[in-house]
């Protein structure tokens, strides 16, 4: 036995010694390339697109010559979903692997425990998808300590307006809607995000009738839909990310009559259509980029480039981490180092037309400091529905394909 | 009509709780396993069946049959990777075999729960119903699916119990539940009826699996929820106990139900724990159990 221990114990030193080696002379041979972390949900739909599309942007930034001939290094960490791991994979990323920035995660809760670290351990950090008002309002309340957090998707502030503009045109100009439930899951991203709801939506015309807030864990939506069908809206409007093939299964199953509108992140990824066997037919979902939606001239090339490699179009999550590694090159070039705090004061004049729009971020006065700008000209979102299988921009008019319909068993009030 | 809803589906979610009971049960009573894979084992099946039918478009009853056997073989696994080189083992003594047991396939369980999300993700899937649409019942709107759920469950159940009951092969497995070592000594191979045992519960945990799957979808996420369900329910009506069961699945599917439309969906699962805690109390051996 103490043999057999020692032959495992000289195998694995010796693989240790090898593989150290090898990366002590890959350092020295590629000229001290940028090392950006991605920490993502890997098992996850939305979290799955993230390293993917980080590592396709850093291809092609490569495949260009890098940055000032500086090549660009992802390395990606699985975080399962959980706090404690994308601590622990932070860590690493900064400690033992060097890296100059890191990505990470769609989970709010992820970010609000990552938020710290970053500061401790002085690491700019960027999230591409997770949405909770608190991890921009942190970086507000203490500038010096938490000002190398970038929240590079929109706040669930945000989210709720950009709903609720998308919600005055398509539902209540042109099909006179009145009425709305909200049903949102219980986390940390839907609690500014129902506020923002309950604020928005009265001021476009609809009256909220109700407020269903449930359990993440909620597997059978029989009660719900059926307690949201007892109040008579026109409308129900949803803020889903943790929950989405289930409700949206269940609510074609049950034939429940109410259109669904609002953010249901799981909507957002090509593979739900088959993942809810097509019930995902008529849903409304808000977006920032869609397949085939040119919010700018790189996100068809862009969509198209990751179906190619991946076999499935991005998940929302994917085409922000996509822009992410370019405007941190860009940064970096600016910025001529990879040190924090330059790479800090660079990242805040983020100029960038990326896949989503024009990335900019708001400064050091306004309450969502770090957090990339809302509004025309900048980014403003879409609604897209799912329509004979696929995702199709019906909002905001100039990417507009196709008209709004839904399946039969959906029972229109006006 | 409020009521009527309450009784409708309360009575598809009990019906399906029993069926993937009833094995678990019949499992213990048999063999002393507690199979904490068990909700592994229907996830398998549920995403076996969607698999098939939306990757590989072989059709809602191939996937279904699918699903039913991708949980038979997962059964036998556990059974053989797991349960019987425990069981077998001389180097474990047999009073700690049922921890070794419990820890070996509540391991097993997260083993096929981390594959089954590292292959189709941790989101949720859902088995295209067999059959779709909806029907009024007492005015209320029911997929047409709860009925065809709640009607294969009895149906299987019956079946079940005629199979105990009314042929050979199930009596020998009453005779092991009631007492192993006459068995053997009746000249009855007792390991046979062990894999029979695991055949039997591999396919109602697969034909509740997949039912479930087109009710309510299940993600990797479930594994342990189903499993803590399923080990509620059977604890509840008395280990080993299939009537007992039977009674405990419906009291729990009920008062699930009626927390979910009279408290609050959040709510949900509290109540059939809490009821848990104090049959503890007052009838340590459950509802109807022996021991």
């Amino acid at each position: 036995m103490k043999k057999v221990l020692s032959v495992a114990l000289r195998i694995a030193l010796g693989a240790a010694a090898a593989g150290a080696l090898m990366t002590a002379s890959g350092a020295a041979l590629a000229a001290d390339p940028i090392r950006i972390g991605v920490i993502a949900e890997a098992q996850a739909i939305a979290g799955a697109s993230i390293p993917q599309a980080a590592q396709l942007a850093a291809d092609e930034i490569n495949a260009n010559g890098g940055v000032d001939g500086r090549k660009i290094e992802i390395v990606s960490y699985d975080n399962h979903s959980s706090s404690a791991d994308s601590v622990r994979a932070f860590q690493r990323a900064v400690n033992e692997d060097k890296v100059n920035a890191v990505i990470a995660s769609y989970i709010s809760e992820v970010v609000l425990a990552l938020e710290p670290w970053a500061s401790r351990l002085k690491t700019p950090f960027v999230t591409p998808g997770a949405a909770s008002n608190e991890i921009s309002k942190s970086v507000h309340s203490d500038y010096e300590k938490n000002k190398y957090t970038f929240h590079g998707y929109l706040t669930s502030a945000a989210l709720a307006l950009s709903v609720c503009d998308g919600a005055k045109d398509l539902l209540v100009d042109k099909m006179h809607m009145k009425t709305a439930v909200i049903m949102s899951e219980d986390a940390a991203w839907t609690k500014p995000l129902d506020i923002g709801y309950e604020e928005c939506l009265p001021k476009i015309g609809l009256k909220v009738l109700d407020h269903i807030r449930f359990s993440p864990d909620t597997t059978d939506f029989t009660p719900i839909f059926n307690k949201i069908e007892g109040s008579k809206p026109d409308v129900i409007i949803t803020g889903i990310s943790h929950v989405g093939v289930q409700p949206t299964v269940q609510w074609k199953n049950q034939q429940v009559p109410i259109p669904m509108f609002g953010i249901s992140s799981q909507a957002t990824n090509e593979t739900f259509g088959k993942d809810t066997n097509q019930a995902a037919e008529g849903v409304l979902y808000q977006g920032v980029s869609g397949p085939g939606v040119a919010v700018t001239p790189k996100s068809v090339p862009f969509a198209e480039a990751f179906k190619k490699k991946f076999g499935n179009y991005p998940s929302y999550a994917g085409y922000t981490a996509y822009d992410e590694v370019y405007y941190i090159a860009d940064a970096v070039k600016r910025a001529g180092s990879t040190d924090a705090d330059k790479l800090v004061d660079a990242l805040e004049k983020t100029d960038w037309e990326g896949t989503i729009g024009r990335v900019q971020f708001y400064g050091k006065d306004d309450p969502f400091t770090h957090s990339i700008k809302y509004g025309k000209g900048l980014i403003t979102g879409l609604m897209l529905q799912w329509q004979d299988g696929k995702q199709s921009a019906v909002w905001p008019k100039d990417v507009a394909k196709v008209d709004i319909k839904f399946p039969s068993f959906i029972k229109l009030s006006n | 009509m409020r009521a009527f809803q309450i009784l409708i589906d309360g009575f598809a979610i009990s019906a399906l709780y029993a069926l993937g009971a009833t094995g678990f049960t019949l499992i213990f009573g048999v063999s002393g396993v507690l199979n904490l894979s068990h909700g592994a084992i229907m996830v398998a099946a549920a995403v076996a069946a969607w698999a098939a039918a939306s990757i590989l478009n072989v059709g809602t009853y191939a996937g279904a049959l699918i699903g039913v056997g991708v949980a038979l073989l997962t059964s036998f696994a556990t059974y053989f990777a797991v349960v019987k080189p425990i069981q077998d083992s001389r180097r474990i003594p047999n009073e700690e075999k049922e921890i070794f047991v419990l820890t070996g396939t509540l391991l097993w369980g997260i083993m096929v729960q981390e594959v089954i999300a590292y292959f189709f993700t941790n989101n949720a899937k859902t088995v295209l119903p067999i059959v779709e649409g909806v029907v009024e019942i007492l005015g209320v709107r029911t997929p047409r699916n709860e009925i065809f759920t709640a009607i294969v469950c009895c149906f299987v159940i019956a079946l079940l119990w005629l199979l105990v009951n009314r042929t050979r092969t199930g009596k020998a497995v009453l005779a092991a539940s009631m007492n192993p070592r006459g068995v053997t000594l009746l000249g009855l191979e007792l390991t046979n009826i062990y894999v029979v045992v695991w055949a039997i519960y591999g396919i109602l945990a697969g034909i509740a699996g997949v039912l479930l799957g087109m009710f309510l979808g299940v993600s990797s996420y479930s594994v342990g929820p189903l499993t803590a369900s399923a080990f509620s329910i059977v604890v509840l009506g008395g280990l080993g106990s299939v009537s007992g069961s039977l009674i405990a699945a419906f009291v729990v599917g009920y008062l699930e139900t009626l927390t979910a439309y009279l408290v609050s969906p959040a709510y949900r699962t509290i109540p059939a724990l809490l009821l848990l805690v104090f049959v503890m109390y007052i009838r340590p051996q459950g509802l109807l159990g022996r021991r």
